[in-house]
Parts: C-alpha cells; structure tokens; sequence
C-alpha cells in the first residue's frame, strides 16, 4: 500500500485503511453504496495482503451477529453497510453496543425504502441514532481514511469499548476519486497498537455475556451504556489530538468556517459542509455575515462545543438530510433546538430538509436556503422546517 | 450400541459445565440435553445461545450457570455469533495473536431459533464451513413464550397458536425435518438424538466435535410443561418416541446414513401420543394418520440407513 499521496476512489482508501489497521475479521453483505469497501477488502484479503478472515455473510443481520462474535473473542473487527442493510441488521447494531464490543463499521449514508432508492440522505443512520453507538460523519477522502484508524483506536479503548460508525454520504463521497494522504504502517502500529480485550471469550476465562435482565437490573445496565457513551468523549478528543500531532491534520466534534464574526450560520453534517463553507465564502463578498458549523461528532453530542460555536449568533440555518415525520424538525435540528433552549443568548434556528435521496443541491439551492431562512428567522417564522425544492 | 466406545454411567465426566440452581421447570429434558451435551464437550468449548428456554433460564443477571464461556446475543443469530467467535479466533491464532489451542465453537436454539427465525444465518454457517457444531433442542414448540407452534411442531399438536378446536385438528402442517436440510448442506455429520438415550447422546456430540468442519446436531428434548405430562415421565416419553419410531436415532456421516438404534420391538404409537396433553383430542382416526404419516418418515431413514 505504501505511504504517500494518492489519487483514489475514497472507498478504496477506506478499505486500504481497514487493511493497514491489521483487522481479523471483515463481516459484510454487499449493498450500494458500500460495495466498493468490501470488495476491494476482499480483494486484499485473495492477495494474501492481509491475513484476515473475510466472511461471506448470508445477510446484514448475519455481517453484524458475526462480528459481535468476532470482536466478543477479541479480534478486531470491521463491517459495512447502508440502508436496508442497516435497517435489516438494525436488531444486532442496538446489541453490539449493549454487549460493548468495538466493532468499526464504514457506514454509507443512504435512503431508506420506500421507494426505493441508492442514493444517500441520512435517514438510515438517524434510524438507529440512539443505539449507544459512537457516530462520526465525515466530509471528504482524507477524513474516511483517516477516521478508520481514529474509530478503531477510540472503539478499543478500555475505557470505552463501545462499536464506531463512521458516516459517509453514499456515492457523494463514496464514490468520488480524491487525493487521500496515506500513513505509513509503522504510525499505524504505534498510533493503534494490537487489540487486547481485557474480558474476552476464551476457556481460561468462562465468563458469561449477554445475559438476561429483569426489572431490577435493566435500569442499571442502561446507565452503565449512558455513562460509556458519555466517558468515550475525551478518549475522543485525545486520539484526534495525537492523530493531529502524527500527521498534522486536525479533527475536532464540532468545527466552524468564517463563524467568529457571522450573524448565521448555516449547520451541516457530512458532504454537505464542503458547499455550504462554498457558499460562505460567496455571500460573504455579497456583504452577508454568514459562517458555517459543521457537527463531526454525532454521538456523544458535542454539547458544549457546539454551544460555545453558536450562542451569540442571531440565528442558525440547519440544514437536515433526513425527515421525522409528523415531528417537530428533522434530526439535527430537533438536536440543536434542545441543545440550545433555555441558554442565554440562543439563537433562533430555521430548519431545511434537503437532499433526500441524492437530490443535488446546488450552491444556488444553498444559496437560496440561506437568504431565505435568514429572513424566516427574522420573521420569527421559525417553527417545524421547510422541505426545499418540493414540487407540488 | 454397537460400534460405539463403551460407555458406563460411571465412566461419565462428573464436572458440571451447567450449574445447578437454574430456573427450568422440573422434569425439563432440555435442559438435561444441554448439560449432557456440555460434558460431552468438555472446558474448552465456547457457546453461543439463541434466545429461548435455555437462555432466560441460566442466565438472569447478575448471575450465570454457565462454567464455560458463553454468549447471547439474539433469537435467530447464535449460528452467525458462533460464526465470528470461529473465524475471529482462528485468524487471531493464525495471526500469533493468541496461542493456539482446539475449542469446541458450538451453536445451540431451540426449534423455533433452528427451523424457523434462525434458518437463514444457520443456513449460512452450514454453506460457509465454519469448524462449529449447531445443537438444536427440539421440545416441539415456543416453549420460552408460552407455547406457540413453531414448523417442528408435530402434525396435530395442539400449542397456543395452533389450538385444537371443532375447526382445526391443532397443528396442521407436518413436522419440518430439519436434519435433512442440515444433510443438504453437505455437512460431514448430521446426527439426531434424545437425552434419554444418555451414551448415544453423548457420543454423537464427541463425533461432532471431533470432525472437523460444521456438524448439526438435533436433539429430542421432551417438555412436560408443554406436552402436558407429568415431569417425571420426560425421560420416558423421550424413550417412547425413539421406539415408537416417531423420533429414529441415525447420524449421517459424510451424507451415509446410519440408525444408532434400531427398536425392537417396536412400541405401538399410541403409547406414546395418548398420554400427552398436547394430543388429548386426537381420535383412534387421527392416531392412524400419524401413523401412516410417520411410518413413511421412518421408512425413508432405513432405506437410507440400509443403502450402506
Ligand atoms: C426477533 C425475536 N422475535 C421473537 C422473540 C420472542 N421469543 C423469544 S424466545 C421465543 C421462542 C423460543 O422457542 P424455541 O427456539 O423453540 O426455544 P424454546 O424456548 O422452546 O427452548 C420467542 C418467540 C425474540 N426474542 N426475538
Ligand atoms: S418450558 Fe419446557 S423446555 Fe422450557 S424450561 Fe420448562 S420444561 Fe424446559
Ligand atoms: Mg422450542
């Protein structure tokens, strides 16, 4: 594989990373947009270029049931999917965290049937967002790559061991040939050193998992998962820092473009931040006051960070890729209302549904959205949100 | 029992992989399977458990019967689970990461987890060669849920959900044979048994883990609480059913059949269906039925058994 610049299809990159992160077990049902990953894992796995066990599973529900098997013995193990894959598997993604095995998944963000369709939104990931997995949304080739070694370092962690998702959009960035900055294998080593799970099964140590639980012990189990979840943030931070100081390219939970002076700003999660800083820049030669958050970190929300980005703004255009229906504003705004409520100097926040279904949005579209909702927010019409660019 | 090593009950491990203290009914026969099963394999063994009887019954936190290592995790997926404790372990050791050693990786469900939600991923566990055994506990029903019927529910039973009625004879479908949709796979052993039959049991599994690759293996495990009989008769039911030739014992090593045990004489079927509340309603005519019907099933075994 061999360090050095690249130019390469972002989910090759991925699957090279996953193969330089030594992984044992690779568990995966094929499913657009992530057929890339797992094919080309399978293909470093023929070429005996990593020696791993490559299980062609006979569903996603079977991917995700081998790979709690798979991490439960302590091998360090990776699965992908979308959609319906999700959806089909999502019984088995609530249990991997529960059992706290860290399993890494490369998740490529598609809509969910019906119709059906293979073109990304978010409404599979938002499907199981409170499964107790840690959610990272990435935006371009670099940051996929990267984010598999971030994930399996934070994923194994003793003091988290909690399964990673990272979130891509699906052919948006799955698909795109980028240039993608490879690690050698020896910072790989050092950066996530040989996976030691501390109570693995094994017959020297007969322990039991995944008991059953009854009234008087449910509560508990679950704060146990609450206060996991909670903890893995600094664990967060810490293994972006040291990737930061081993490669120079910095992550943080939440991340902001020309915000410090902005009026609005516009709030994004995944490819959608790229256009949206576009975009920023444009109106700001228009004499617009806008800036962009954009929110990496899905969960364990960034609270405080994404408080400390926005409280002062007048307002907050947030930008969804996915509907609750009959709710009170897609995902992430329903998030960022809550998060801000009651705090002094909150900004109003006007919330768009867009892009469902790979629906391009231009940066006109975003352009468009933003004047739009700045004068909504103006307005104080700020309730529910508005699906953009509906017809009829 | 010829061919078979001898056994003696005294000769049996007397280490207890299942504790006792668990919350089965009395008289559970499937849960005596499990326990005849476990000392058959011996410590070195890891488990994967469908959700069911067994589970919820050994497993309440925060306490535990199992002595070996052992995983829950879903109803239908303990193939698939026993799938990556297998592979995940074999790469590991390949790989220097753990020292080598040979562990028994074994699957086990009742027979709603096998034949019915659970087909799908044991299929694939089967096709893909994982070295696993799968043990099915057939006791015929959903017993963990209260009863219900399930596709290894034997014609005319009657379960919660296929009740007998002026309308309905209880169930209505015929018993889904699921050894030979194991055969099917082209697995090297297949074998049934019934823990009343403690030494063919226990061979069967020692077999099954020392060949390698995927082995199924169904067990008869008789329910007094839902057959409806008294608890201290599950063993003799269990005895019934093989020499009434309902339940025949065979393994099928390398797709060649062979009956473990042949009845002789053959016990008339009614002295098995008559006593079960789960057959009360059956008329002399539908005893016929089930006659007819399980003579052709046990027909086609020893004309298969005799090919050899
Ligand atoms: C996906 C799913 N569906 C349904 C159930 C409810 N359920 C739990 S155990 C069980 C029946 C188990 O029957 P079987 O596999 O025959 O085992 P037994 O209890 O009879 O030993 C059912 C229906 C479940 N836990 N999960
Ligand atoms: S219901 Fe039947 S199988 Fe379940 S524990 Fe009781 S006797 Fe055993
Ligand atoms: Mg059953």
């Amino acid at each position: 594989m061999g360090s050095g610049r690249k130019g390469v299809e972002v989910s090759i990159a991925m699957a090279d990373a996953v193969a330089q992160a030594d992984v044992d077990v690779i568990a995966a049902y094929p499913i657009t947009p992530q057929t890339h990953i797992v094919e080309h894992l399978a293909d470093i796995v023929a070429d005996g270029e990593l020696d791993a066990e490559f299980v062609p599973v006979d569903s996603e529900h079977s991917a995700m049931s081998v790979c709690c098997g798979s991490a439960a013995v302590g091998a360090r193990t990776f699965t992908s999917t979308s959609s319906q894959g999700l959806a089909l598997m999502s019984e088995i993604f609530f249990i991997t965290a529960a059992m706290r095995l860290p399993v890494v998944m490369a998740l490529a963000n598609r809509s969910l049937s019906s119709p059906l369709s293979i073109w990304n939104d978010h409404s599979d990931v938002m499907m199981v967002r409170d499964a107790g997995w840690i959610h990272i949304f990435i935006e371009n080739g670099q940051e996929a790559y990267d984010a598999i070694f971030n994930s399996f370092r934070i994923a194994e962690d003793p003091d988290v061991m909690l399964p990673v998702a990272v979130n891509m959009d699906g052919f948006i960035l799955t698909h795109m040939i980028e240039p993608v900055e490879y690690v050698d294998n020896e910072l790989v080593k050092k950066y996530i050193p040989e996976f030691k799970m501390k109570n693995a099964l094994h017959p020297d140590c007969p322990i039991s998992m995944g008991c059953f639980g009854m009234p008087e012990i449910y509560t508990e189990t679950q704060m146990n998962r609450e206060v996991g979840v909670v903890n893995s943030y600094p664990v967060i931070i810490k293994a972006w820092e040291e990737w930061g100081q081993l490669t120079g390219r910095h992550y943080h939970p939440v991340e902001t473009y020309l915000s410090d002076d902005a009026e609005y700003c516009i709030v994004t999660m995944g490819s959608f931040g790229e256009t949206a800083m576009e975009v920023a820049d444009m109106l700001r030669e228009e004499g617009e006051k806008v800036g962009v958050v954009k929110i990496r970190l899905w969960r364990p929300f960034p609270l405080d960070e994404f408080r400390k980005a926005v409280l002062g703004k007048k307002g907050l255009i947030v930008i969804d890729r996915a509907i609750s229906f009959g709710g009170p504003g897609g995902p992430v705004a329903s998030e960022v209302r809550s998060a801000l409520y009651n705090k002094k100097g909150a900004p109003v926040v006007v919330n768009y549904v867009a892009g469902l279904a790979g629906r391009d949005v231009s940066r006109k579209d975003f352009r468009n959205i933003i004047l739009e909702g700045k004068k909504k927010a103006e307005s104080g019409d700020t309730e529910g949100f508005t699906l953009y660019g509906v017809r009829g | 029992m010829d061919k078979y090593s001898v056994f003696s009950a005294r000769l049996v491990e007397q280490t207890e992989y299942m504790a006792s203290g668990h919350r089965a009914c009395q008289g559970c026969a499937e849960v005596l399977a499990l326990r005849l099963v476990l000392k058959a394999l011996g410590r070195d063994t890891i488990v994967a458990m469908s959700t069911g009887c067994m589970e919820i019954i050994s497993s309440p936190l925060p306490l535990t019967s199992w002595n070996i290592p052992w995983i829950h995790n879903a109803f239908e997926n303990s193939s698939a689970v026993v799938s990556g404790c297998e592979s995940g372990m074999k790469a590991m050791m390949r790989k220097g990461k753990l020292a080598p050693k040979k562990i028994n990786f074994v699957a086990m469900g009742g027979d709603g987890a096998t034949a019915d939600i659970g087909m799908g991923p044991l299929s694939g566990a089967l096709e893909r060669g994982h070295d696993m055994i799968y043990v099915c506990y057939d006791n015929e029903a959903y017993m963990n849920t209260g009863i219900q019927r399930s596709s290894s529910t034997p014609y005319g039973a009657s379960t919660t959900t296929s009740p007998a009625g002026k309308a309905s004879i209880g169930q209505q479908t015929r018993k889904k044979n699921m050894p030979q949709i194991a055969v099917a796979h082209n697995v090297p052993y297949v074998a049934t048994a019934c823990p009343s039959f403690p030494f063919d049991l226990m061979e069967k599994v020692k077999r099954a883990a020392e060949i390698p690759g995927p082995a199924y293996l169904h067990i008869l495990s008789v329910c007094p609480t839902g057959w409806r009989i008294p608890p201290d008769e599950a063993i003799r039911y269990g005895r019934l059913a093989v020499d009434t030739c309902m339940f025949p014992l065979y393994e099928v090593v390398d797709g060649k059949y062979r009956l473990t045990y042949r009845p002789n004489p053959v016990l008339p079927l009614k002295e098995y269906l008559s006593g079960q509340g789960r057959y009360r309603h059956l008329t002399e005519k539908d005893h016929e039925k089930i006659e007819s019907m399980m003579k052709s099933d046990y027909e086609k075994i020893v004309k298969l058994s005799d090919e050899v």
